[in-house]
């Protein structure tokens, strides 16, 4: 899982696409699990950091993430090599 | 340190378009309590899926209802349609009302009886009453509406062997300007039929007429149509205080307004453009107090109206069970309540609020019921909040019809509980068992065994 | 004399090819001689041209769409008002426009003005109803009827012949020359506004515009007429110049007398060879080529804003003929972060 590495998301959660002209919103936690992307955290240091901070189980954020992860994809905002 | 609240990640693209029905942007509140009870404790208690009933909101739009007429017209009766909602405690709350009772079928009629209804009180509509039927209704002196003329022949023989004259009136349809016009049931207006009707049944001398139905058609959008009704109704009276210098009892003008909910391919909301009871009341109290009846002989005024009665009274309390991502990367959303227990969401936008907080993320969302049946459908389309699985949902105004026409269909059916106006929940139809599917089967004796 | 300052709101401002009023009505406002204005922009997206048009519009509140109710709609205008201290709403939308008439009364309770038709008049004029609409002033119309489901259009094919007009109950129309094409635009335009769908007569012909203002007693208040000169394949007019016609204007005073009809409209007018005018459709709100009627002299969103005021304009009684509105389109250069801004805030 990496991201296109020129994304930002703003602190309002909205993410410009500079490739695509695209643009959208992320709700914190979203912004929080792209900003990790694009420090290079692989996708187990994602779930330690959440389920450390976030009410929520290792299943259901594994889940979560997967499908976040299927979104991004859908939206051509993972890096290809992958 | 107390971890944070959790929110499942969400990103979504913005697309710019110009106004359309498409992206409705709702904020809908959470649905938390229902009169007072939390969603969660009630689905704990009562299981899930749950049918849940406000008896004070039944109550309150039935007063507001009869006060719509009653404060414009001198006589008015409603009469509940058994078909809309035949649990027996929601009958007996439209009964204490003061509610008669409209039943179609010998079943009905029955169940009429078991909750002790006054048989002169029952009005009996339909396409298809037996003999038996018509026999036990006249003994009754209930009130038997004619639908074509066979049932008419019949009763006219009817009365023949029973000991009291059957009390009728004859079911008349017409073209009130409402599309489709609903002309398989009665006699026609404009052709005469029922004036031909009317006819027989005063010079048969057999049967007593006491008043004349009509029933124009369902979610009649257009108060006006009811006064086209009424009027022509009204016609034919004056016709037969003419011809025969016969008085009638009463008129009753069916049921057929529609609810709050919004119907499928509706721009604005039904909560926005259905007409108020005030409304209907306005335009068939003024078509019947402007008619030739002086005051003294005005008619008792019957409704039949059954789903604005009761739909907004009815929730379906539900629970997530699946979140799921379409080819297409749409949001799917399975919840436990199928369209075998809410059978109008083939023809209504339902309603359906969150029963938890949520933050102001929303996502457009296909809601599918628990069926392994592609029609399982709840809504193609809905912005929701982001639900996780367990999460529950409410279902709005779900009253009408669904606890009629509802079928065991792949899951067994849930709990239906009342919520009376001190705040207590009752169970009004247990939820079913295997025994009550299996329960009328009979097993030939060479299929006993399978081995 | 100082003028006073009213704050106006304004929706319709997708100043898009097809473009709605807003931005017309805006600049009529800000030319009104008797006030000055503070604009509130109330949009629907966030790529309505007028949101970023900084000179014309102060500021701009994303509102929720018709689709949510008129609860939702309250509650977004009453956050709006606590902010703004609103005097008069302008909705320019015929989609929005029941909800607005719904919220008259309450708004009017918070010191809010709209000047809108009642709803008997908007519902009489309704495509749906413009036969009986015609039949009861004794005003020429086209044939019409509205469906509820294809199958229909076969039935009345022979009466209405093709090519014939499809059109939605709120927005869009298409000429269909047979009845694969009329099938095909009655989903199309049941999918997007619902039903009914209207089928109209075609009427062969050329197209005159009135737009015009009804005091709500019968009273034109103002009234221009215009040939259009141009049309968009949408059936927009690009060009169109201001004509001095006395049928027309008595057509509408006619209009106007017989409904008292109250707030501004449009009228759409054919012109067929032998000089006799068909109204095809009563658009219950000003057109988007309104200011063509503020540049001849008749400021109709000016005396709208007094009508809501409860102030009583003088009637227009002229306007400067053979004057041409050219319509053009303008890129603005805006930078994303005002975008963004109003993506996730729904203020700018």
């Amino acid at each position: 899982m990496k991201i296109n590495h020129n994304l930002a998301v703003s602190e309002s959660g909205f993410l410009f696409n500079p490739g695509s002209g695209e643009s959208f919103t992320v709700n914190p936690i979203g912004a929080e699990i792209i900003a990790m992307l694009r420090s290079g955290k692989s996708r187990a240091e994602i779930i330690d950091s959440i389920t450390q901070l976030y009410q929520v189980d290792r299943n259901s954020f594994e889940k979560d993430l997967q499908d976040f992860n299927g979104i991004l994809k859908t939206y051509n905002l993972l890096e290809k090599d992958e | 340190m107390e971890k944070k609240h959790y929110e499942r990640p969400h990103i979504v693209r913005l697309d710019a378009g110009m106004p359309s029905k498409a992206g409705i942007r709702s904020e809908q509140l959470p649905t938390t309590h229902i009169d007072g009870i939390a969603v969660t404790e009630l689905i704990e208690k009562y299981g899930s899926p749950l049918f849940v009933l406000s008896e004070k909101t039944i109550r309150s739009v039935y007063q507001k209802a009869y006060k719509a007429f009653s404060t414009r017209y001198p006589k008015v009766q409603f009469a509940w349609s058994y078909k809309t909602n035949y649990l027996s405690a929601v009958c007996n709350i439209f009964h204490q009302e003061g509610s008669w009772a409209e039943v179609v079928s010998g079943f009905e009629y029955e169940k009429a009886i078991g909750n002790g209804v006054d048989p002169k009180k029952i009005i009996f509509n339909g396409p298809a009453k037996t003999w038996d039927e018509l026999v036990l209704a006249t003994e009754n002196s209930s009130l038997i509406h004619i639908d074509h003329l066979d049932e008419l022949y019949m009763l006219i023989e009817v009365a023949e062997t029973t000991s009291q004259k059957p009390r009728v009136a004859i079911r008349v349809n017409m073209d009130t300007g409402i599309y489709p016009m609903w002309d398989r049931f009665g006699f026609n207006y404009e052709n005469g039929q029922a004036w031909d009707a009317l006819n027989k049944i005063m010079h048969s001398g057999k049967l007593e007429l006491m008043g004349l139905h009509t029933h124009i058609g369902t979610f009649i959008m257009s108060a006006n149509a009811y006064a086209v009704a009424a009027s022509k109704l009204a016609e034919l009276a004056r016709s037969l205080q003419q011809k025969f210098n016969h008085q009638l009892k009463y008129i009753d003008l069916g049921g057929g307004f529609a609810s709050k909910n919004t119907l499928k391919g509706s721009y604005l909301p039904g909560s926005d453009t259905n007409p108020s009871f005030n409304e209907y009341a306005e335009a068939i109290s003024s078509a019947l107090i402007n008619s030739h009846f002086t005051p003294g002989e005005l008619p008792l005024l019957i409704l039949e109206t059954g789903r604005a009665l009761i739909d907004e009274a009815g929730y379906i309390l539900s629970t997530v069970i699946a979140n799921k991502r379409m080819s297409t990367g749409r949001r799917a959303t399975i919840i436990d309540a199928g369209v075998s227990l809410l059978f109008t969401s083939f023809w209504y936008q339902h309603q359906v609020s969150v029963a938890q907080g949520t933050s102001q993320y929303r996502e457009d969302t296909s809601l599918y019921g628990p069926l392994c049946m592609n029609i399982d459908c709840i809504r193609e389309s809905i912005n929701l909040p982001l639900l996780n699985v367990n999460d529950h949902v409410v279902i709005h105004q779900t009253g009408a019809y669904n606890l009629t026409q509802w079928m065991q269909f792949i899951h067994l059916r849930p709990n239906v509980v009342l919520i009376d106006e001190k705040g207590e929940v009752h169970i009004v139809r247990e939820k079913e068992k295997l025994s009550d599917v299996n329960g009328p089967e009979l097993l030939p004796e060479h299929l006993a065994k399978i081995n | 004399m100082s003028k006073p300052i009213y704050t106006i709101a304004v929706t319709g401002l997708n100043a898009i090819d097809s473009p709605g009023p807003g931005v017309a009505v805006i600049r009529g406002l800000r030319e009104a001689a008797s006030f000055d204005v503070r604009i509130v922009g109330l949009a629907y997206e966030s790529l309505e041209p007028g949101i970023y048009m900084h000179e014309l519009v102060d500021i701009t509140y994303l509102i929720p769409y018709p689709t949510a109710g008129v609860d939702v709609l309250l509650d977004r205008l009453t956050y709006i008002h606590s902010r703004e201290k609103i005097d008069i709403i302008i909705p320019n939308f015929d989609a929005e426009l029941y909800s607005f008439m719904k919220l008259e009364a309450k708004l009017r309770d918070s010191g809010i003005h709209m000047f809108l038709p009642t709803f008997q008049q908007f519902e009489e004029r309704h495509k749906v109803n413009l036969s009986a609409f015609g039949e009861r002033y004794g005003i020429d119309v086209p044939e019409g009827i509205s469906i509820s489901d294809s199958s229909e259009i076969h039935k009345h094919a022979d009466k209405l012949d093709f090519p014939m007009m499809i059109k939605g109950k709120w927005y869009d129309a298409y000429v269909a020359y047979n009845i694969e094409q009329a099938r095909t635009y009655f989903n199309k335009i049941a999918a997007k506004w619902g039903l009914p769908v209207i089928l109209q007569k075609f009427v062969h012909g050329t197209e005159y515009n009135v737009t015009g203002l009804g005091d709500g007693e019968g009273n034109v208040i103002a009234a221009v007429p215009m040939r259009k000169q141009f049309i968009t394949d949408k059936g927009k007019a690009w060009a169109g110049i201001s004509i001095d016609d006395k049928k027309l204007l008595d057509l509408t005073t006619r209009f106007v007398g017989a409904t008292k009809w109250r707030g501004g409209f449009e009228l759409e007018m054919m012109k067929l060879s032998d000089g006799r005018y068909f109204l095809m459709e009563i658009n219950p709100r000003i057109p988007a080529w309104v200011y063509l009627a503020v540049g001849v002299g008749q400021n109709i969103p000016e005396a709208l804003a007094l009508l809501a005021l409860g102030q009583k304009p003088e009637p227009y009684k002229t306007y400067d003929v053979g004057k041409l509105f050219i319509r053009y389109s303008w890129d603005m250069i805006v930078d994303r972060s005002e975008f963004e801004n109003f993506s996730v805030k729904g203020e700018l």
